[in-house]
């Protein structure tokens, strides 16, 4: 048993997530950076999909009643067993009694925390990731709390000290942070100058970046092609008839700040989007910190699926690695 | 209709820049068509108002070959009958009820009126003689669901009338950050009921007893497979109720002792077109039957 003795900002039980509600307004949810509790889950010798925690910005403070082994994989928040500090990206050994806690944060944003047998919560609606603004899944629906307990699941203990390969380590690299993009949805409703300003600006992460989206600012508004707005679109240049929003969508309200929408994406509504986040991205706007600088890059179809293909390239080795 | 893909594992389809019954009829034939062709590698299909989205994994089949199968399903859609197999329901609605009101005296600075209530300000830009006439005309005809989301179970309505009968209210200049938990809301064209407590812009007319949305799977009417009670294509059916109602109703739930009252009805579009008024008087009598 794992017990929360401090919950970190807003730790959540995050697994690989929940496929097939969108269309009742049910998001994916899961681990934000996928590569990263994946690999966790493997160090550990757990399935790719058993829950881990999601420690954002800051960690918690967890005793364990239990051995275990433990990984820690993603942001650059260093782990400590008793004080001691342990290596991210690499197991390690936990015996009853002892206590795991984080220094500060180093880089990234986001650290998964895996044990072996996996974070045992009930598994609603197929997966046991939080959705916390619809109270769904993880422990109670909600992020952790001090005082919380935290059962583990049935698994066969991986040895300490496997690591992943720092070249496999993936996350953000370069300033500014360059995230690929595909235009599309509404495109056409910006014009020609308006799209050219957006990927020529370097954008800044705001302070409004979390599971449901990252909102970017600092760039220039973006101008619309004029039009008689549609029946029921609302009257702002920017309003749609309310649909159905991609994940990695980015939606300008207003035409001012970009939001990108993430795992707990609010699944549709009534703002314009000029494009999507390709897939092979995702897990790096999980990494962001707030005021980091981004500017978004075009890409086409056949560019996005060779980065995805990248991508799964890197989770291939990480497997082969470990297995 | 206009195709666009969203990203690697998307594609955005609308049918329509407007919203009409049309737009979203063909958005649901379109996807009930997707869905029973069980395509390999689809992973979510979501209809809309007057659109609708896919996700697929394109390692499993191909962008193109995705965009391809939806333009040939479009093409048989064409051809079919517009009529769906469906569910009515009739919801009891508190309107001008006090949790709203407070919530929406403390968010005065953010409204287009601030010396109206919502219901106020939204009777007089419909040109409707007082609060009551608003009411009247809100409850008076029946509403399809045309989409669930933003948020889990959030059900976007569309009012079964013709364009000049339809009411619009735009939403609030700068968002709420409150919105009671089962609150009936309007924006654009469409009342919202708000499954959970939170952040909103619509305009608040109301609230209703019941639950539509059931993580905890407490409420037996609401189907553990989907914790949410309504999908696209429901038909909906406003009755307003006073205090004691709403308070009868609010306990009964409580007691595990209620279900809103719902009848499974065909609804064919054609035969709604040719006479509106006869067709949504007929749907009501499918409810008191």
């Amino acid at each position: 048993m794992l017990e929360i003795k401090a919950p970190g900002l807003a730790t959540t039980v995050q697994d690989l997530g929940r496929p097939g509600y969108y269309h009742l307004g049910i998001p994916l949810s899961g681990a934000m950076d996928q590569l990263a509790l994946t690999a966790a889950n493997l160090l550990v010798g757990n399935d790719a999909n058993a829950a881990g925690l999601e420690a954002v910005f800051m960690g918690p403070e967890i005793r364990f009643t239990e051995n275990a082994t433990v990984a820690v994989c993603g942001a650059d928040l260093p782990p400590k067993l008793d004080g001691e500090p342990q290596p991210i990206w690499t197991s390690f050994a936990v015996k009853a009694g002892q206590t795991l806690s984080f220094d500060y944060l180093k880089q990234g944003a986001r650290a998964y925390i895996a044990v072996t047998g996996g974070i045992d919560v009930p598994v609603r609606l197929g997966s046991r990731s939080t959705y916390a603004l619809g109270a769904l899944g993880g422990h109670e629906g909600r992020p952790l709390q001090a005082g919380d307990t935290l059962k583990l699941g049935q698994g066969r203990p991986a040895a300490a000290g496997r690591s992943v390969p720092e070249a496999l380590r993936r996350g953000p690299t370069g300033s500014p942070v360059e995230l690929r993009m595909l235009p599309g949805l509404y495109w056409h409703r910006i014009t020609e100058a308006a799209g050219q300003q957006f990927f020529a600006d370097t954008w800044k992460v705001a302070n409004e970046a979390d599971r449901i989206g990252y909102r970017f600012k600092g760039g220039a508004p973006l101008e619309f092609v004029p039009r008689e707005q549609p029946f029921g679109a609302g009257s702002d240049p920017s309003n749609i008839v309310d649909a159905c929003y991609p994940y990695g969508s980015i939606q300008v309200p207003g035409g001012t700040e970009p939001i990108v929408l993430h795992r707990d994406a609010v699944s549709g509504g009534g703002y314009m989007m000029v494009g999507t986040v390709i897939s092979a991205d995702m897990d790096l706007i999980g990494q962001l910190q707030p005021n980091t600088p981004v500017r978004f890059v075009e890409v086409d179809m056949a560019a996005a699926l060779d980065a995805r293909h990248e991508r799964a390239a890197i989770l291939d080795q990480i497997r082969q690695h470990l297995s | 209709m206009r195709y666009s893909f969203g990203g690697d594992e998307h594609i955005f389809v609308e049918v329509d820049e407007s919203m009409s019954l049309e737009a979203f009829f063909k958005a649901l034939f379109i996807t009930n068509a997707v869905r029973d062709k069980a395509i390999d590698g689809v992973t979510e299909i979501c209809p809309a108002n007057a659109s609708f989205q896919i996700k697929y994994d394109p390692d499993k089949i191909s962008p193109d070959d995705m965009l391809a199968e939806l333009k040939s399903l479009e093409a048989s859609a064409a051809s079919a009958p517009s009529v769906i197999e469906t569910r009515i329901f009739e919801f009891p609605v508190y309107y001008q009820d006090p949790w709203t009101h407070e919530t929406l005296m403390r968010f005065r600075d953010r409204h287009q009126d601030p010396n109206a209530s919502d219901l106020e300000y939204a009777a007089r830009i419909n040109n409707k003689a007082s609060v009551q006439a608003f009411i009247d005309a809100h409850a008076g005809a029946p509403w399809f669901v045309s989409m669930v989301g933003f948020v889990s179970g959030l059900p976007f309505l569309y009012q079964m009338v013709d364009r000049p009968r339809q009411l619009e209210v735009p939403k609030y200049l700068r968002p709420r950050t409150d919105t009671p938990k089962l609150t009936v809301g309007y924006g654009g064209c469409f009342t919202a009921i708000y499954s959970v407590r939170g952040a909103g812009g619509y305009q608040m007319f109301g609230i209703t007893p019941v639950p539509i949305y059931d993580p905890k799977s407490e409420v037996d009417y609401i189907s553990d497979d989907t914790m949410c009670l309504f999908r696209p294509g429901d038909i909906v059916k406003f009755k307003s109720v006073d205090r004691a109602h709403y308070d009868h109703v609010t306990e009964q739930v409580a007691a595990g002792r209620f279900a809103p009252k719902m009848k499974p009805v065909t609804f064919s579009l054609d035969d709604f077109n040719a006479d509106i008024d006869g067709y949504n008087k007929k749907l009501e009598g499918v409810l008191d039957a």
